[in-house]
């Protein structure tokens, strides 16, 4: 008796359920807004140059955020379910919470390897991929390459050419649209860049510290020098034994500026400028670290700002 | 036959490249080519050397093509896929059947490429700028190593559990020292529509699968289908992994009243789906089949006795650095209290209900500094038994715990957790107790912890109170793939 009851009552619950399925609402009609979420605000800034009015974007991590340490909070599923693309920076940056949130999301336009994940790095030059054996000795080592390559104009502009690709295949109608932006988009950047790099000419070769390993793409392009890090090892924090040295290598080789995330604590830093003369210089490694790098180009604008002003005090 | 392999790889390299604008370019070079041979002797070989070099390239080229054609089939991307086994066996290029991968290499973007495909571009006779593809070229140049390094391989990690205890504990002693367990997880996708992750305990006393589930994740109407042997959606801690929990041990009432340590852990069939809800908030709806084994909470004595699982979940973001998260679980199956009775196995049932309430708090610019959870979970537990004097009795059953954890630097967290729970074969005792704990970071893969644990618990044999005064100590370890932070 009691078994038919227990019976009934599972079946009761799958159909409970299945009931509330039948009210959901369908996906709505393929030539609305796409539905664009991206892992971090930079590549939401490339989606919505070359997107303009015809996609809808937005950011799970915010810009002053550790893209590494970004919470799989169930409120991003709900933004997640209704994406029909999601451009992710890849190279295992979200490997801690973005997975989870993929699957949880129950979209399988999304999903790894479906039409509407997009994984940028593929477009981007990738740096310090490591060569031999790869063990965490090194700390959270990213075994397929720096993820932080967003910091390179030149990049920008590859991934954003990758974007204008995938949202002409998404939406064939508009592929001129995206393709007029696209010229736009490389055509401005291209005069940026320009900008960028004549600004920063007079400090070129310039060494600097930095907190964690987000600048290689961008020392690279700007011709700066990393010397050092304020970590001992990436994600390891900063140990008394390597702060004596990195002050040792910065009194050494006369670096004066380091370059911290806003997202690390400054006393380490602090402590080491004090000691070298130095200058403490907080870089946004992404748009929407302050409120006014409302852009990818802003980003840029705004990090060489403050690079400027740093090495300039730092004399 | 030097001429003759220098024609076909040539055709071969032609092909490679796919080179589609101008393929009678490609035959007409090679014609020119064969012609040129009536030439003088010392010229010739000039030629052929010249030749030489120039294939000895191309063969390199047309190995790099190669191996970023099939390195693009794993993009899944709609541009056209490669058609060069079919080509190759013809040896024979259809005019506008495929993009010209090397003359948009040459057209795109990229202006630090300076790579061998824009050779091969100079070397192709009249590139003709096409706008086809540019998503292929794309590639071609940049990106990570990502197929290399992972092959088909699963995310493998093993987890090591290793606790220590010391102090008096007369009623639920546990070991000196153990290797509590070494948890083996294996993770991967399976195809487009699934995913599975196993995971895998060497205790002890034993191995055990604690889990390994299949994930559908492409169905409609967004439900989420799991199938195999999982920790079932009930309340928190429930679904927590031993190496992932807040403590080393495991709260009084999941130990008095959900099934000790492996829990509500059976294998079964979960489905979940969003439900609808106001805005802001996130609803989620759970409904699970097990068999109903599961410790010495359910019991199946005979196929029908399988157990139901259902579970409710509001979430909603108090800001960008504080959320809550509410609960309501309900389980239900046979338990063993009837067996070898002269009752009717069937009428003996367990019914749990619990809520849970998680506060969380972490700002994101210091995230990985500071943060901060509070926790309550309530659990009531309705077993159908017998009583000492052979009467049907249904033992109602209440436990609790809460707890906080604080992150104060980096490296250090310390929570603290109050227990209080009754016996599910026996409401009146209750057992009670505290819990104080300290975990130091390493790093993220690495965590050293010391527990305060006192209890107030019920002695059955002396039938009295007493006092648990317990210090444990626990390393946790991982290795290899670096797995999702629990939420």
């Amino acid at each position: 008796m009691r078994n038919s009851k227990l019976y009934t009552r599972c079946i009761a619950l799958v159909a409970t359920l299945a009931l509330l399925c039948a009210t959901c609402q369908l996906p709505a009609s393929a030539e609305s807004k796409l539905n664009i979420m991206t892992a971090t605000t930079d590549l939401a800034s490339l989606a919505q140059e070359i997107g303009g009015d015809k996609v809808e974007v937005q950011s799970v991590a915010r810009g002053y955020q550790d893209p590494h340490f970004v919470e799989a909070k169930p409120s991003f599923l709900l933004k997640l379910r209704k994406a029909d693309l999601l451009i992710v920076v890849g190279l295992e940056l979200e490997i801690g919470w973005l997975p989870p949130l993929i699957t949880q999301s129950t979209n399988p336009k999304i999903q790894v390897g479906a039409p509407g994940y997009f994984d940028a790095s593929r477009y981007a030059k990738i740096l310090e991929i490591p060569t031999g054996v790869v063990t965490r000795a090194e700390g959270d080592v990213h075994p397929l390459g720096n993820p932080h390559y967003w910091l390179d104009p030149e990049n920008g502009l590859r991934i954003a050419k990758g974007i204008q690709n995938k949202l002409s295949e998404m939406r064939p109608n508009y592929a001129s649209y995206f393709a007029q932006r696209f010229d736009d988009f490389e055509r401005r950047i291209k005069q940026a860049d320009e900008k960028w790099l004549a600004e920063m000419k007079p400090y070129a070769g310039r060494k600097i510290v930095t907190y964690h390993r987000s600048w290689p793409n961008f020392a690279e392009h700007f011709h700066l020098d990393v010397v050092g890090y304020v970590e001992p090892r990436p994600g390891i924090p900063p140990s008394p034994q390597h702060t004596v040295e990195l002050i040792g290598l910065m009194k050494r080789d006369g670096v004066k500026v380091i370059a911290v995330e806003p997202y690390f604590d400054l006393k380490t830093p602090n402590a080491v400028a004090r000691d070298t003369g130095g200058k403490v210089v907080v870089l946004m490694p992404s748009v929407g670290g302050e409120k006014e790098i409302t852009d990818y180009f802003r980003l840029f604008d705004y990090d060489i700002a403050k690079l400027k002003q740093a090495f300039d005090e730092a004399k | 036959m030097k001429r003759f392999s220098v024609l076909f790889l040539l055709v071969l390299f032609g092909v490679g490249v796919r080179a589609q604008e101008k393929p009678a370019a490609v035959e007409a070079s090679g014609k020119k080519e064969a012609s040129s041979a009536g030439g003088s002797a010392a010229s010739e070989e000039a030629r052929v050397k010249a030749l030489e070099e120039q294939v000895r390239s191309l063969v390199e080229q047309v190995a790099l093509l190669r191996g970023e054609l099939s390195a693009l089939r794993d993009t899944k991307t709609d541009a056209p896929r490669p058609k060069e086994h079919l080509l190759l066996a013809s040896s024979h290029i259809e005019p506008g059947t495929l993009a010209s991968v090397t003359t948009t290499t040459a057209a795109t973007v990229a202006p630090a490429a300076a790579t061998p495909a824009t050779t091969v571009a100079s070397m192709v006779p009249e590139p003709a700028a096409s706008p086809a593809s540019p998503q292929v070229a794309q590639t071609q140049t940049f990106g990570g190593a990502t197929s290399n390094a992972k092959l088909l391989n699963p995310d493998i990690s093993l987890i090591g559990d290793f606790i220590g205890t010391a102090g008096r504990n007369t009623i639920s002693p546990s070991r000196s020292l153990e290797l509590h367990e070494s948890e083996v997880g294996m993770q991967a996708i399976i195809d487009p529509y699934a995913r599975a992750d196993a995971f895998i305990s060497f205790g002890e006393t034993g191995v055990n699968v604690e889990e390994g589930y299949v994930t559908f994740t492409a169905l409609p109407a967004g439900l989420l289908l799991k199938v195999g042997k999982m920790r079932a959606e009930f309340g928190k801690v429930n679904t927590i992994h031993n190496h992932a929990l807040p403590f080393i041990d495991r709260p009084l009432a999941t130990n008095n009243l959900v099934g000790g340590e492996d829990g509500i852990d059976d294998a079964g069939i979960s489905l979940s789906r969003f439900l609808p809800a106001p805005k802001n908030w996130f609803f989620q709806g759970t409904a699970q089949v097990y068999r109903g084994d599961s410790s010495d909470v359910f019991t199946a004595n005979q196929r029908q006795d399988v157990s139901a699982v259902g579970h409710l979940r509001l979430y909603r973001d108090l800001g960008e650095s504080t959320n809550i998260d509410l609960g309501g679980s309900y389980a239900r199956g046979h338990n063993n209290a009837g067996v070898g009775t002269t009752f009717n196995p069937d009428n003996f049932i367990t019914n749990l209900y619990g809520a849970d309430a998680t506060l969380r708090w972490k700002p994101l610019r210091r995230a990985i500094y500071h943060s901060f959870m509070f926790r309550t979970e309530l659990f009531w537990s309705a077993r159908d038994q017998l009583s000492p004097a052979n009467i049907f009795q249904t033992q109602h059953a209440f436990g609790m715990y809460s707890s906080a954890e604080y992150r104060a630097n980096r490296r250090w967290t310390i929570g603290g957790r109050f227990d209080r729970s009754g016996r599910a074969t026996n409401a009146n005792l209750t057992d009670s107790g505290f819990s104080g704990i300290l975990t130091y970071w390493p790093s993220e893969f690495s965590q050293i912890r010391g527990q305060y644990r006192y209890g107030h618990l019920w002695d059955i044999t002396n039938a009295r109170y007493t006092d648990a005064n317990e210090f444990l100590f626990q390393f946790l370890f991982v290795m290899g793939a670096h797995g999702a932070h629990p939420f």
